[in-house]
């Protein structure tokens, strides 16, 4: 069994954080006018907006690597920041170790802020260019426990430094000092300050160089085994997910297509979309491009297609498709699938 | 002859702070039909490179030495005009953001024609067919109808497409694509890369490919340069560099790959990051980074060893290759 998989297997009882039915709509600003639609006769007033998640149902196990993939648009950030209590959803819950989380106050959500962090994909603007590498990651601890000590305060800089490999002797620096990849270890390790159970990492390594990301990659593996970190681990590359993922979810047009163990989802995807995407990996033995195409272009998530979401450009569709939404079901092997060609036993 | 020539070519930028060595020594050729890839991690010289081809490195950056040979002819020494009947039309560059091509207040249509007619003498109505015709050979949807939309009316995959039938409408007999699909989806990119592929071989177009994905280049082009602080470290055939690279550092890069390790096991990574260009290490640039590092790798410049399209840049390299 490979360490995924026995990842897999442990955390399988114990659930971390729950997701249901989640969605969030981002209305869209426009005037009065551009409002009202003529409709059966009467004016109406019509609000627009852009559904960016849509009905997303998931958990994700203490101790696992859960990530989420899918394609620039498809909704993983604003997932990431309603998981995060960033911002609110429109419908849904979010429960971590059991509790409600999304519809808390500010205040009352503080004890879970402190236990969930989030690491972003541009380490230059999360980061405060005016405060010093010291400065930056006591303040987390500060606020968390303001009672800690000086001395304890500045032991616990320099183990997290030394944790994440950079030398605690420059945490008088600021910044612009360091280069993308050490900024991005000290926005680790300014997330691993108050000692978290669960970090969520939206891309946290796109934007630096492949000699890079294998560090900080390996930085974020090994923080897990040794603080028994679990991730909800967002990114559009694939071939990272299929290294780090102990359980991956893909994602069209803000609903999950898909979830599924790692090396199961790879062997053997089954929904028509994670098929495509998946050959659409550039790998390092093709000689030449070999993916399967998709009809058409990815549609906005301002009008979403009628019935499943993912219609408009599949080969298998068929009438059904075009009008009833398929639910997440489990097809057998522990894969959840939403997809009716795969329900009905006309697709593999 | 070879159909482009790079030759010794050193680019500098004086900047307040000191000097920048952008490119040292580079050198490689292209031919007919050819397809090479040049990879290298952020910042290692590959833009440069490919704006120095074409004589448009940015202020305050010069060439200061080596030459361009474009179907042997030295591209320093010809006039302005000489100039334009090269660049923008035997020799086009594709970017990573179309808008650097695509001007955002006219249509499709208009910039295609306004392009065809600055290099041949065409009617607008001939023009506009010819630029249909390359619409659709990228396989953009009713290329009538697209034709006079504006650029913020496509998609950013559509988009790229427009560029490249542009890159495509005066037959050039190179191209130059710089990371032409990084800032699109996987499968937009497989998609946008096939095409260019197709287009290349069916035309016979050369291709310079820069790209910091070795899938990519191992997908599309015959032979790769691998470059490291402004300077070529390996060339060879793609397929060789990919199964046994040669030089520590195109090892080192390859390794790092997930794909090249079991999942959920460590990467193989490279320890520090690449020297800034204003002050790169004496001796072999990777030295600071090297596994093999020996004293000497810390004075002397490694020469190339091997043949001209097959060369590596490492002073263990024999070692290497004489203990396997
Ligand atoms: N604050 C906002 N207001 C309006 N629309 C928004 C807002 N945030 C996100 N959106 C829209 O919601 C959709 C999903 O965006 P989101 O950032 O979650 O996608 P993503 O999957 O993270 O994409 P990427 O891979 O490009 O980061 C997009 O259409 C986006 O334009
Ligand atoms: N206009 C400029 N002024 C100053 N320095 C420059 C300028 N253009 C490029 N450089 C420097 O030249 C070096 C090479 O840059 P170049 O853009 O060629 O890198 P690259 O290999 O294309 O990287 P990337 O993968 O990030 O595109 C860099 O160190 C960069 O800082
Ligand atoms: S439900 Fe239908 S349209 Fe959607 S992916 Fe499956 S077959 Fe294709
Ligand atoms: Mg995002
Ligand atoms: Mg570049």
């Amino acid at each position: 069994m490979s360490s995924q998989a026995v990842a897999a297997e442990k955390s399988a009882a114990e659930e971390l954080l729950r997701v249901e039915g989640l969605s969030r709509e981002f209305p869209l600003t426009s005037g009065l006018l551009e409002q009202l639609r003529f409709e059966g006769g009467k004016l109406v007033r019509r609000q627009e907006s852009v559904r960016a998640v849509n009905g997303v149902d998931l958990q994700v196990r203490r101790g696992e690597a859960l990530c989420v993939v899918g394609e620039s648009g498809c909704g993983k950030s604003t997932l990431a920041r309603v998981v995060m209590g960033l911002i609110r959803p429109t419908a849904g819950s979010v429960r971590f170790e059991g509790t409600r989380i999304d519809n808390l106050s500010a205040e009352k959500l503080l004890p879970f802020r402190r236990k969930m962090q989030m690491i972003f994909q541009n380490p230059y603007a999360s980061l405060n260019p005016r405060m010093t590498v010291k400065q930056t990651l006591e303040e987390p601890v500060r606020f968390h426990s303001p009672g800690i000590g000086r001395a304890a305060l500045g032991d616990k800089v320099n183990d997290v430094m030394r944790s994440v490999g950079v030398d605690p002797g420059w945490n008088e620096r600021f910044p612009h000092e360091f280069s993308g990849g050490q900024r991005q270890r000290i926005s680790i390790a300014r997330a691993l300050m108050t000692d978290p159970e669960f970090i969520v990492a939206d891309e946290p390594i796109s934007a630096l160089d492949v000699s890079i990301q294998a560090q900080v990659l390996n930085l974020l593996m090994e923080a897990q085994e040794q603080r028994g970190l679990t991730y909800l681990f967002i990114t559009h590359d694939l071939s990272v997910v299929e290294h780090f993922g102990t359980r991956v979810a893909v994602m069209y047009l803000g609903a999950l297509c898909e979830l599924a163990i790692t090396g199961q989802l790879f062997s053997r995807p089954r929904h028509p979309y994670t098929q495509a995407l998946l050959s659409a990996i550039p790998r390092l033995d093709q000689e030449r491009p070999s993916h399967m195409k998709l009809m058409g272009e990815v549609p906005t998530p301002i009008n979403l297609p009628s019935g499943c979401f993912f219609h408009p450009r599949c080969v298998h569709a068929q009438d059904r498709c075009r009008h009833e939404l398929p639910k997440l079901f489990d097809s057998g092997d522990g894969t959840l699938v939403a997809c009716h060609a795969v329900q009905e036993g006309r697709l593999d | 002859m070879a159909l482009l020539e790079v030759k010794n070519l050193e680019v500098k930028f004086p900047l307040r702070q000191g000097e920048l060595t952008a490119l040292r020594d580079v050198s490689f050729s292209l031919d007919r039909g050819e397809r090479l890839g040049i990879v290298g991690e952020s910042g290692a010289g590959k833009s440069v490179a490919a704006f120095a081809i074409l004589n448009l490195v940015s202020r305050p950056g010069y060439i200061s030495g080596g030459k361009i040979l474009f179907e042997g002819r030295d591209l320093a020494g010809l006039s302005r005009s000489e100039l334009r009947t090269i660049r923008g039309n035997r020799i086009n560059m594709i970017f990573q953001d179309p808008m650097m091509t695509l001007n955002p207040v006219l249509t499709i249509g208009t910039q295609m024609i306004e392009c065809l007619r600055a290099h041949r003498r065409i009617t607008p109505a001939a023009a506009r067919q010819l630029a249909i015709e390359k619409l659709r050979a990228v396989s953009i949807p009713s290329p009538e109808a697209r034709i006079d939309q504006y650029p913020h009316e496509l998609s950013g995959g559509m988009r790229q497409r427009v560029v490249i039938a542009i890159a495509l409408l005066t037959d050039p007999s190179v191209i130059i694509a710089d990371e032409p699909t990084t800032a699109l989806d996987v499968t937009i990119q497989a998609e946008i890369m096939e095409l260019l592929l197709e287009l290349c071989e069916h035309n016979n177009v050369a291709l310079i490919l820069i790209t910091h994905d070795l899938g990519v280049v191992s997908q599309v082009t015959q032979r790769a340069i691998v470059m490291y602080a402004g300077r070529i470290v390996e060339e060879g055939a793609t397929r060789r560099i990919i199964d046994s690279a040669r030089h520590p550092y195109t090892q080192g890069l390859i390794n790092a790959l997930p794909e090249r390790t079991r999942p959920g096991q460590r990467l193989n990574q490279i320890p520090g990051v690449m020297p800034s260009l204003m002050d790169i290490p004496q001796g072999c640039a990777f030295h600071p980074r090297c596994q093999l590092r020996i004293d000497a790798c810390q004075q002397q410049l490694p020469a190339y060893s091997g043949s001209e399209h097959a060369r590596v840049a490492c002073l263990r390299v024999d070692e290497q290759e004489r203990a396997q």
